[in-house]
């Protein structure tokens, strides 16, 4: 029977890493929504985005989280904090940070946390990354890169112009002149 | 190779970690001492510290001990965790820079495929220590500082990566050893035997490096974040001792790191023509570190010429000239790519 984390197909090392990383992350996300302050919240959320990225190294995706961290922490975590910061930005703890939607919260979580598992188990069941013994790390960029500008490059040239009209309608939304 | 040394990885990687936390510091005192404190002084005929050493050599060992005695203070008001994490960050992104620098052809921490993309994706880290420190320091200089850096970095982050890009079309590869081979291996003009520095066919690039390097170190003409006559010392103004030692040792480390990454993809790095193997291993520290002082000198040349930008200059000279001309640069470059 396929283990769902496919831990014997790898060595101690990953698993241990793999251990830490998901711990830690699963902490800082819990972290992100009880913490009585908003800007630690965001911090929460990078320790988060830090553990995906590790995790994606993990799998030998070297390019994946390098883009996680540049996007995620260094463009996305960055622009969160810079706007609280340019708002408001209280030290020590605020007391209305909570509103009363938690059930759905819950539900709509709990929701997704069956449809991912589902969906990942559905596909991958019987697959496991081999890392070990057919290491990925040589030309994965250039993997990537040819996979985008020959295979989809029809709908990675959608994405880029659905960007670029987001853009430009974020500029026209904040000019008002 | 008769007596080759075979080391496990443990104890390569603990080789490789101790010599970058050394290399951090050292970087951070030569160009502290030899630009800042020397080469600014002669540039303004002033003496500069002499009294430390011959020549005020020991100036900055004198003030690290001075750092290091003084007493841990924190702000009343501040947020105590995140004010001692901030510095370490910003220290850490510094250090991360360093693991794809390649001194020589086997002298690198880990010669990774992503290589200066890499190197990009940690020195905006940098970013994220700086707003920490600025807000956890409970005073409105500070957080004024913190989002003023935030915006300019996120500003030049963008011109030095676009800049970048035309150096990696050309090498046709992002890891920075492959770069290196590939300036090694190019003819510039079909002459052979010297390589091709990429300094020559990119020369746009190089400009648009060194000016967004310069943003990113907050360097003067950039230094909005820290303007002393505005903010005191913008997000550092409320740290003292080793904690404001951290933040020095990362500006300069941060700055040996970029002059070494703007060497290595625009001056050939650890290469000099004619020395190959073995040699270029023993020989390749002391060449970068040579161009590693011709790029530094340049980014502190400028600091001490030009007077501060205004902030709206500073985001139009990003958006309005850097960005536009870094496209063009890829355009130009991948044409030429593709056509030669």
């Amino acid at each position: 029977m396929p283990s769902l984390l496919a831990a014997a197909h790898l060595d101690v090392a990953q698993n241990v890493a793999f251990g830490f990383l998901a711990a830690s992350m699963a902490v800082a996300a819990i972290r992100v929504v009880t913490t009585k302050n908003i800007v630690h919240a965001a911090l929460y959320l990078v320790v988060v985005l830090a553990g995906v990225a590790g995790i994606y190294l993990l799998l030998a995706a070297e390019f994946t989280a390098v883009v996680q961290i540049i996007v995620y922490i260094g463009a996305i975590v960055v622009l969160f904090l810079f706007g609280i910061m340019l708002t408001r930005a209280p030290l020590g703890r605020t007391a209305n940070l909570d509103n009363n939607q938690r059930p759905l919260a819950l539900a709509v979580a709990l929701f997704l946390l069956g449809l991912l598992v589902y969906v990942l188990v559905d596909a991958f069941h019987s697959a496991h990354v081999d890392a070990l013994h057919r290491p990925l790390r040589v030309g994965t960029t250039a993997l990537v890169g040819n996979a985008i500008f020959q295979t989809y490059v029809v709908p990675f040239e959608a994405v880029s112009v659905l960007l670029l009209a987001a853009l430009v309608g974020a500029v026209v939304i904040a000019r008002r002149d | 190779m008769t007596a080759a040394l075979h080391l496990a990885y443990w104890q390569t990687t603990t080789i490789k970690v101790l010599v970058v936390m050394g290399v951090i510091p050292l970087g951070a005192l030569v160009l502290a001492y030899v630009f800042l404190l020397k080469m600014m002084s002669h540039m303004q005929s002033r003496l500069g510290p002499m009294e430390a050493g011959p020549h005020g050599v020991l100036q900055l060992l004198a003030d690290a001990g001075k750092f290091l005695q003084k007493e841990d203070v924190f702000p009343e008001r501040a947020d105590r965790a995140v004010f001692a994490l901030a510095p370490v960050v910003v220290l850490m992104s510094a250090f991360l820079l360093y693991v794809v620098i390649p001194a020589g052809p086997r002298l690198t921490v880990s010669n990774l495929d992503t290589g200066v993309f890499f190197a990009l994706a940690v020195s905006s880290l940098s970013v994220l220590g700086v707003l920490m420190a600025g807000w956890s320091s409970a005073n409105k200089y500070s957080l004024i500082g913190a989002l003023r850096a935030a915006g300019q970095l996120i500003a030049y982050e963008l011109p030095l990566v676009l800049g970048v890009v035309g150096v990696v079309i050309q090498a046709g590869t992002m890891s920075l050893q492959g770069i290196v081979q590939a300036q090694a291996h190019g003819a510039l003009l079909g002459f052979k035997t010297l390589g091709e520095p990429y300094i020559l066919p990119q020369a746009l690039g190089f400009v648009l490096f060194i000016v967004g390097a310069q943003a990113e170190l907050t360097q003067t003409p950039f230094d909005m974040p820290l303007a002393e006559t505005e903010l005191v010392a913008g997000y550092m103004v409320e740290y003292t001792g080793f904690r404001f030692l951290f933040f020095f040792m990362a500006e300069f480390g941060t700055a040996f790191a970029f002059a070494a990454i703007g060497a290595t993809l625009f001056l050939g790095g650890w290469y000099v023509p004619g020395v190959h193997g073995t040699a270029a291993d023993v020989l390749g520290p002391f060449v970068l570190g040579a161009k590693i002082m011709l790029v530094s000198f340049f980014i502190f040349w400028f600091r001490f010429t030009y007077p501060r930008f205004r902030e709206d200059q500073l985001q139009a000279v990003a958006w309005k000239y850097l960005i536009p001309l870094a496209l063009v640069n890829i355009l130009v470059t991948g044409l030429l790519k593709v056509v030669v």
